[in-house]
This record gives C-alpha cells, structure tokens and sequence, in this order.
C-alpha cells in the first residue's frame, strides 16, 4: 500500500484535510466485539424471518390450530376406504377411524327435528348425540358438520391449489415475455374481473352443471387472476432490477431467471393472496351450495345443509342451520387470522392496504 | 438569554425492534437572528432533533426528558393550544421534500393562507393578498395568478419556495430548514440558499438550517454543530470548526465534501455506516469508523468539552470550540494527526512523509 | 376541458372490454358440449321440421359470428329473446325485478358507506390502540360470516321471534310501497355487513397512508388545530382513494345480493339468476351476466372519472 493511496487529500475551495487515514480502520482488526448488525432479509433468511415472526403471532397460531382441528375433525368423522377401481389399496379402508357420533346418513324420520341436547351424552342412541340437534330427517347434526368439512374443506384447498397452478405460470408467462402473450392473458384477467366473484362461478356452473368438480373449476377459473396480478406485477418491478440484467448477461436461461430471482421476490404477497383465498373459497363455495348451485342437496357440504333448512331456520329451528354456518364462519375466521399473521410476518412494518380485503370482491 | 435553548434533550422512540435513541443529552442554542447548522450523516437524529422542538414527534417517539426553552418558557411544559400558537407562527418549519411537503389537492395559495388566516386572524381576502405578497417575497412570478394553482404545477425549486413561503408567512423567529436543498439540483440549490439568506437578513430571522454537506454550512452559517448517532460531537462558530476541526467525525465529514463536478452522493468516505441508533457502539459511538480510536475508546465516552481547557461544554452559554473526543480530556495516548491547511497561502504541497501512525497504537 | 379529454379517453377503453364481456357472455352458450338446441328445446324429441324452425328463430343455422353479431345488436336495444321457460321476452322480465334489486342495492351502499367511513377514519386515527383492534376484530367478523347465515338469522329473529317483519316479503304492494322499503332493510343490512367490513378497512388503510405523509407534518407545523389537519387536509385526499375503491364495492353488493335474495326471497335480478341457472334457461342467464359485467364496468368507470375529477392532479 503505497503512501499516496492511504494520505487521502480533498480539496474544497481554499481547504485542504490531510493525514485523515481511513485506511487504518479498514486494515485494523476490529477493536470492540461491537458490529453493525447486518439485516439480511433476502431469500431463505426473509423466509425464517418471516417464520419466526409468525411463531410469535398468538392470534394467527390460533387460527392455525383451529384450521388443523377442523381439518381432523373431518378426516377423521368417518373411515375412509378408497374406492374399487384405485391403482392402489383399492377397496381398502385408510382410516379407521370414525370420531362422529354416528353415521351422517342415518334417519330418523319420524322424529324429525330434535332441539340440541346434552340428554345424549352419556346414553347415546343408535342415530346420535343430537349435541347439535337432528335436522328434518332427524340426522344428527354434529356428525353432519364434522363430516361435511371434507366437502367444504377440500374444496377450498383444491380449488387455491390449482388457482394457484394456473396463476402463477400465466402471470410469470405475462410478465416475464410481455408484449403480445402479455396483453392477451392480461386482458383476459381484466375480462374476469369484470364479472363479480360468485356471478362468474355461477356462469361457470350454468355451463358445466352442477357437481364437486364442476364446483371446483368455476372456483378456478375466478381464483387465479389475483395470482397472475401479483406475479406479473412483481416480475414487472424486479425485471428492471440490476441482478436480473446481470444474471441475464451470465447467460441465464429464462426459466431459471424467473424461478431464481423473481418467484421468491413474489412469494409474500402470494401466500398471504393463497391463504385469504381459501377463505373466501370456502364461503363462495358455501354460498353456491346454499342457493342450490353446489353440490347435491343430500351431501352435508355445510351451505347445502342450510340450503335444505332455510325455510326452518326462519321460522324457529334456528339449530338446523346456525351449527354448519358457524362452521363456515370459525373456518374463514381461522384462516383469516392466519392470513393477517403472514401478511404481519413477511412485513411486520406494512399496513395491510392490499390484501385488506382478504381477496373479496 | 438566547432566544432558542435546548438542554439535555432525549427523544426515544420505542419500536418493536427495540429502542431507539435518537438524540442523547443534546444541549445547544440558537441567538435570535442567528444562523445555526446541524450537520450529520443520514440518521443521526437531525431531523428528529427539528421535530422536537416543534413537538411534532410522532408515535412511537416521545421526548424523555430534557427542555427546549424558547424565549425563556420550556415548550415542553406548554399545553397543546399554547404549542399550536407557536407553530407556524413563531417557530416554522421547512422540509426536504417540497413536492410530498405540499398538500396535492389544495391550492398552494390556499395552503400559505390557512396559516395567515388562523394565527394572525386576517379574513379570507386579507390573507390572500398577505400570501401573495410572501409568494412574491419568495421570488415566485406572477404569484398573485399563481396563488391558485396546484403543487404539481409548479417546479421542484418552485414548490421549495412555496413551502418557504408558507413557513414565513406569519413572520416568525425561528426557521427551522430541515435539508431544504437535499432534493433540488445544484443550481437550484444554490438559489434557494440565497433567498434563505436574504430572509434571514430582511426579516432577521433566525436559522436552524439542516444539512448533511458541511460545504454549505460554511457558506451559511455562524456557528454549527455537529452531530453523529444521536450526540452532539463537535459545536462551535463555523470558522473555528472549518479552519480547526476537533474531532475525527467531523474531518471525515469535511474531507468527504464533494467538489463541484462530483457526484452529490451521500457521504462516503467515512468506512463503514453510522450504527442504528438501537444498538449503539460502547464507549465512543464512533470508534468503529474512527481512525485515531484506541482501545480506550471503546470503554469511555467521552464528554462533550471544551477543547482548550478539557472541561466540561456549556453550549448555552458559550462560544468556546467544544468536541466530544477523548483526545481532549487526556485519555487518548495518540494524536489527532490531520491537518487542515488553507491553500494558496503556502500551498505544502502535503509532503509524502511516512503516514503519520506515529504515536497512534494501532494494534 | 381536459377533463372532458379524459373521460373521453377513459371511455374508449371501456368499449373493448364491454365487447370483450359481451363475447364471453355469448360463447357461454357455445361453450356447453352438444347442441345449444338441446337447452331450447330441453332434450324433447323433435320432428326435423319443427328443429329448423326453431333453428331458424334462434339463429342457430347462420355461422357463429353472425349469432353473435345478432345477439350482440339486439342485446343493444334490450332484445334478449325470449325465456325458454316462460316464453316471456327476457328484457321484461328482468325489467320487472330491477328495480327491487336497484333499491336494495342502493339500500345496502348507503348502509356501507354510512357506517364504513366514520368508522374506517376512527379506527386509522386511533391506530394501533384498542379502537383500532377492536375495528379489525368487527371487520373480521364482518367478513368472515356468510351473508346467507347473517341473513337466516336476521329472519328468525326480527320475523320469527320478534315478528317484526313478516318472513316473505310483501311483494304484492310493488318496490316503491311502505311495508317493502322497510322491509327491504333487512337483505340491504345484510349486504352491507360485508361490505361495511371490507370499506371500513379499506377506509382505514387510505387514511393511515395519509397520515404518514409529509403534508400532514406540514399542516401541524403551521400550528393548525388537528380537527383541521385531519379534516381538511387527510380526510380529503384519503376519501379521494377510497372513490376507486367503490367500483368495489358495486361488485360486492351484487355478489351479495345474489345470495341475499335467495335468503330473503326477495323479488330481485339475483335470485332470477339462479333460478333460471338451475333450469338452464341461457337468454335469461346470458343477459343477467352480460347486464353484471356491464354494471362492474361502468362502476369503474364512474369511480375513475370520479376519481380524476376529484385529484387536481390527475389530468390528461
Ligand atoms: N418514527 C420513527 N420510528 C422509529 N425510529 C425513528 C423514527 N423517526 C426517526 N427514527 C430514528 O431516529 C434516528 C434519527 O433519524 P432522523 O430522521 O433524525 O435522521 P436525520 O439525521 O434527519 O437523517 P436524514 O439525513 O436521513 O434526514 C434514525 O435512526 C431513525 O431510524
Ligand atoms: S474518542 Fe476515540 S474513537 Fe472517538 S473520536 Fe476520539 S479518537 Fe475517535
Ligand atoms: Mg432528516
């Protein structure tokens, strides 16, 4: 190191400072143990960051127990035995289990409708506890609600899942190309926007007909915009970033760009968008099961079991339907605190302003 | 008595990261008519020092303790009503920002007026014409068709003359111009210094001028201060502290000036980054970027002094060169080894002697 | 004046997306696997004779793009053929239940934006203190209970148990009598539950980004009284955002009222929608969809005019 570099000089107008040696800090050994701290938040450490502040969150843990204990509760009812026809295991029962009081499908008709009762508990009978009551066919209720989680729940997750499948490729698709491909697909979403949430799924309906899978596809074909936004608009921001151009000129495929450098950029505001989507998912998924749109009014999905009893509920047999819609209601609540727990984790300093609707339209 | 005192000032603001300690035991004072500079890297608590004095501090910040004595009564005693006399009446502010600095949707006429009309009671025409003379005063052109036209139709050196205008429109005492200039380019810059400077003479206001560029504070102002992680490290009238810095920050700011041409970066050559003010150095803040530090440094902090006699500061009170540098109280075993020359009287063309360590133990 | 430009040029960009829905809305019927006149017809045996002609009065023997170019022109003029089910013309009979909808949509925005505002304000003033959770924890509940069940449960208690309202509205004195507004309330309440959530929130969020900005530190240092700052200064520019957001809330209301209707049986556009859905009566369905998107559209057109006309600095 020469002398020249480390006597650093600077001029301005008629001062001049000399012997000022920086040199000397950058060549010296530390000389407390004190250092600036380094908030490196990039990446996986955003992800643990983000994890450890959703650990702390009480609020946002409740919720995710509740989701969990719901999701047993319903995987758990009844035994489950795959069908004949399965590659594997066909015809075989996989849980054993059966936690619900008694068969869903049990009636008992010439009693009817039962008040909720706790007379039951310790007696039982052949058709239920009647914990929550018996609906017009005098079934139990409770083992309704338990079992008609697997409808509701497994929508809801299913329906994200493959949101999510189709969203986050046509968005990086759409961001990533521009140009032609981009208008086309980002037209299309400003189309289905166009159309309020549960009105598009009916359409869907109208054209498919009714059924689980026929459900399923019109929740899709509404739920993955959100995701192709969000990509798009990420990629949009990030691909002007320096590290993009840079991996570019290394020679980067485009493929590897994208799930390298762009997708987790965009993951936050996607998780947080996914977990509010199951939510809302569920209650739209609900909501077409309650005005006979959704599956068949013999299944315990829990908007069809209060389709079946609305006239009931008006007039006074309030049991029949407040236990599945309280079902919905614990279940978007849960996932909403779990979703305001993320959107908290990954930006604790943000104020919410984007996913404050939790996706709702 | 000066006009403005500020005496052992705390301001804290209590985040979920941990606590911050924006200021620390500051103590200053502004004479009225004066010019006073702070000057400090980004984040060492200039701005939060301004709002203080405003009460402005918002969540989670509070002032700890301390008092801000103006014109003898401690602001920090008053109630809300008597603050709000104050504000924009007799203690006004002016902000980097001009442009998010002004409300987007309000004329900027209406925005001068409101204050006009509110503290010195003028009906809506009165203020009207009051505000176009202070547009005018402010250098605006044709400010009596300008009054109502909107923020973003004017220019970014414009804008900054209309925040000036609103902060001298009811004629206070005290200005405090937090980096009026940081988002304007040079020339602009330039200009804006000149009409504060006009203000300051016309009006004989006072001058609390913000800035991270000691190059114009020595051009503006009388005395300065210097302030690094939330301490006051160096305060004194500004030849003194140009001609004769007494503490390493203070150099590193000086010799880090940029010269006409260069980039108007933030300062750079200092190493490393000012802490966060949570988390603070032990001993003197400064040690990790100081070159002179020493194993002393890191265990006592050293006092804010007077650096000829080693005693004690008393900023309200006197003018005396003052510098919180253990090299000033005895217990640096090294020596402060820069030098400051001024060119063109006998140019020392820095010898290319041995880079003086000497003295310095350096392990 | 420039203004006018802008409406002008937002305008234009409405007309490729009403087009745009106008073709979704008619390839609904195109989309369906097998022949579009197996749903007229629903599945009878014809004789080919009276297939032609029935063939011929739907159009369903010119090309595709002719169908649409007739469907679309007489959709223009209010002519959605006719109701496979009723026979009745499609636009009657949407024209009866209209304005029980309008009502009760206008109803239920009012409801939102009477309680959605004052609420929203307070909550993003007090932010972060128990008004403000307690805020968050009403929206969530807000948001979260299906309107189906909020609505169930309305009715056994304000009809059923206090008897209050009669639990079949009292559609025979028509939209504009006493007994129907009042008991209109309900469905309206019951929308706007959710979307009193949604706005509150929405409402909240756009104020606290006011209040962080500079001009809001401008404003207190010129010493004006804070009733003045959050009134004048942020309450303006955040009720200026939260415009955009009301095109929002027009498809929430109408995603609401789909449901509430049903609940309530109310007399509406919703509940005629899934009506004919089940019976898969396509004129009606296709026209109440198209009727829904063009709404939406318009919402955000209004509220980006709106919007423009209300920020000064927004003026191409
Ligand atoms: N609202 C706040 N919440 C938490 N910390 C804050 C807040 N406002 C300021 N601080 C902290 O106080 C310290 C001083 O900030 P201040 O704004 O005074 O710096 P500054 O010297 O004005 O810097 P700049 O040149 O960037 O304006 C910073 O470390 C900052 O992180
Ligand atoms: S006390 Fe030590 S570390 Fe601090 S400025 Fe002086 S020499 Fe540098
Ligand atoms: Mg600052």
């Amino acid at each position: 190191m020469s002398s020249e570099t480390s006597q650093r000089t600077t001029e301005r107008g008629r001062i001049r400072v000399s012997g000022f040696d920086v040199e000397r800090v950058e060549s010296r050994d530390p000389l407390s143990s004190w250092e600036p701290d380094l908030q490196s938040e990039a990446g996986r450490g955003r992800l643990e960051y983000a994890w450890q502040r959703f650990k702390r969150n009480r609020l946002a843990l409740f919720g995710a127990a509740t989701i969990v204990f719901m999701v047993l509760l319903a995987v758990f009812s009844r035994p489950i035995s795959l069908p004949n026809g399965f590659p594997v295991l066909a015809g075989q029962t996989v849980q054993p289990f059966s936690l619900a009081p008694a068969d869903p499908a049990n009636q008992d008709v010439l009693t009817g409708y039962r008040e909720p009762t706790l007379e039951n508990l310790f007696s039982g009978t052949a058709t239920g506890l009647y914990l929550f009551g018996a609906d017009w066919a005098g079934r139990d209720i409770l083992s309704r609600v338990m079992y008609g989680g697997r409808w509701s729940l497994s929508i809801g997750f299913i329906a994200v899942a493959m949101a999510l499948l189709v969203g986050i490729p046509l968005g990086s698709i759409a961001g990533y190309y521009g140009g032609k491909v981009d208008e086309i697909i980002m037209r299309l979403v400003d189309l289905l926007y166009a159309f309020p949430f549960i009105v598009l799924a009916i359409a869907v309906i109208a054209v498919l007909g009714r059924g689980y899978w026929e459900m399923i596809l019109a929740l899709v074909v509404v739920g993955w915009l959100p995701y192709a936004r969000i990509i798009r608009g990420e990629i949009l921001s990030v691909k002007e970033n320096e590290y993009v151009t840079a991996a570019k000129a290394l020679g980067s495929r485009d493929r590897s760009i994208i799930t390298r450098h762009i997708l987790p950029n965009a993951m936050a505001p996607v998780i947080v968008q996914a977990t509010l989507s199951i939510g809302t998912t569920v209650l739209v998924a609900a909501a077409l099961g309650f005005i006979g749109l959704g599956l068949s009014p013999a299944s315990a999905e829990w908007g069809v079991m209060l389709n079946v009893e609305q006239d009931a509920i008006a007039r006074g047999r309030w049991w029949a339907g407040l236990f599945p819609g309280l079902a919905i209601f614990v279940f978007v609540m849960a996932i909403n605190l779990v979703g305001d727990g993320v959107r908290d984790a990954f930006d604790p300093q943000g104020d919410q302003s984007d996913t404050d609707t939790g996706g709702l339209r | 008595m000066a006009m403005l005192e500020v005496e052992d000032l705390n301001v804290r603001f209590y985040t979920e990261d941990g606590v911050v300690k924006a200021t620390n035991d500051l103590s200053y004072r502004v004479e009225a008519g004066e010019r006073f500079g702070v000057v400090g890297e980004s984040g060492a608590g200039k701005s939060v020092t301004s709002l203080a004095l405003m009460r402005l501090i918002d969540e989670p910040g509070v002032i700890e303790s301390g008092e801000i004595r103006f014109k003898g009564r401690n602001l920090l005693e008053m109630d809300e009503k008597e603050m709000r006399e104050l504000r924009g009446n007799e203690i006004a502010m002016i902000f980097q920002d001009a442009e998010t600095a002004l409300n987007p949707s309000y004329t900027v006429g209406e925005q001068i007026s409101e204050a006009i009309r509110y503290h010195l009671g003028l009906d809506e025409a009165a203020a009207r014409e009051r505000a176009i003379e202070t547009l005018e005063s402010v250098g605006i052109p044709s400010a009596a068709q300008r009054y109502s036209d909107y923020p973003h139709e004017f220019s970014g050196g414009m804008q900054q003359r209309v925040v000036i205008a609103i902060a001298l429109s009811c004629d206070p005492d005290l200005i405090i111009a937090d980096e009026p200039t940081t988002a304007l380019d040079v020339t602009i810059e330039a200009q804006i210094l000149e009409l504060l400077e006009e203000i300051a003479t016309e009006f004989d206001t006072a001058i609390q001028l913000i800035t991270h560029d000691l190059g114009v504070v020595a051009e503006f102002c009388d005395r300065v201060m210097v302030m690094y992680a939330g301490h006051p490290v160096e305060m004194a009238p500004v030849e003194d502290v140009y001609y004769d810095p007494q503490h390493p920050y203070t150099v590193g700011l000086m010799s880090s000036i940029p010269r006409i041409g260069d980039d108007r970066d933030r300062l750079q050559t200092i190493p490393g980054r000012m802490p966060d003010l949570i988390e603070m150095p032990p001993g003197c803040n400064f040690h990790p970027r100081c070159p002179y530090a020493e194993e002393s440094c890191t265990r006592v902090e050293p006092p804010l002094v007077d650096v000829e006699t080693g005693e004690p500061a008393d900023p309200i009170n006197s003018d005396a060169q003052a510098a919180a540098c253990l090299a000033h109280t005895g217990e640096l075993s090294g020596e402060l080894d820069y030098e400051v020359t001024v060119r063109g009287e006998d140019d020392p063309a820095v010898p290319g002697d041995a880079p003086s360590s000497a003295g310095v133990s350096d392990r | 004046m420039s203004l006018q430009r802008f409406v002008i040029k937002r305008a234009l960009i409405t007309i490729p997306l009403l087009l745009g829905i106008s073709l979704l809305t008619f390839g609904m019927v195109h989309a369906i696997p097998g022949d579009p006149i197996d749903f007229i017809t629903l599945f009878t045996e014809l004789d080919p004779e009276t297939e032609m002609e029935i063939r011929a009065e739907y159009g369903l023997d010119q090309p595709v793009y002719i169908q649409y170019i007739d469907w679309v022109t007489s959709a223009a003029t209010g002519d959605f053929g006719r109701s496979i089910i009723t026979r009745d013309p499609v636009i009657s009979e949407i024209m009866e239940r209209l304005p029980y909808t309008l009502v009760m949509g206008i109803m239920a925005f009012g409801v939102t934006l009477a309680t959605a505002i004052p609420t929203g304000v307070i909550a993003a003033y007090y932010r972060n203190t128990k008004i403000d959770q307690a805020s968050r924890v009403f929206a969530l509940l807000g948001i979260a209970i299906p309107n189906f069940l909020l609505g169930l449960l309305l009715l056994l208690v304000f009809a059923s148990w206090l008897d209050l309202f009669p639990i079949l509205p009292p559609t025979s004195q028509g939209i504009v009598s006493y007994d129907m507004l009042v008991y209109t309330l309900l469905p309206a309440i019951t929308i706007g539950t959710g979307s009193t959530a949604l706005l509150m929130r929405l409402m909240r969020s756009s104020m606290v980004e006011e209040l962080d900005k500079d001009y809001v530190r401008t404003a207190r240092a010129k010493g004006l009284p804070e009733r003045t700052v959050v009134q004048k200064h942020v309450l303006r520019n955040s009720l200026i955002s939260v415009v955009t957001v009301a095109a929002i809330q027009v498809a929430f209301i109408i995603s609401g009222s789909v449901v509430v209707e049903i609940v309530f049986s109310y007399p509406g556009i919703g509940r005629l929608l899934v009506n004919r859905v089940g019976n898969r009566d396509f004129p009606v369905i296709q026209a109440i969809v198209l009727l829904i998107g063009v709404a939406v559209i318009l919402a955000n057109f209004v509220a980006d005019v709106l919007y423009a006309y209300l920020d000064p600095r927004i003026r191409y």
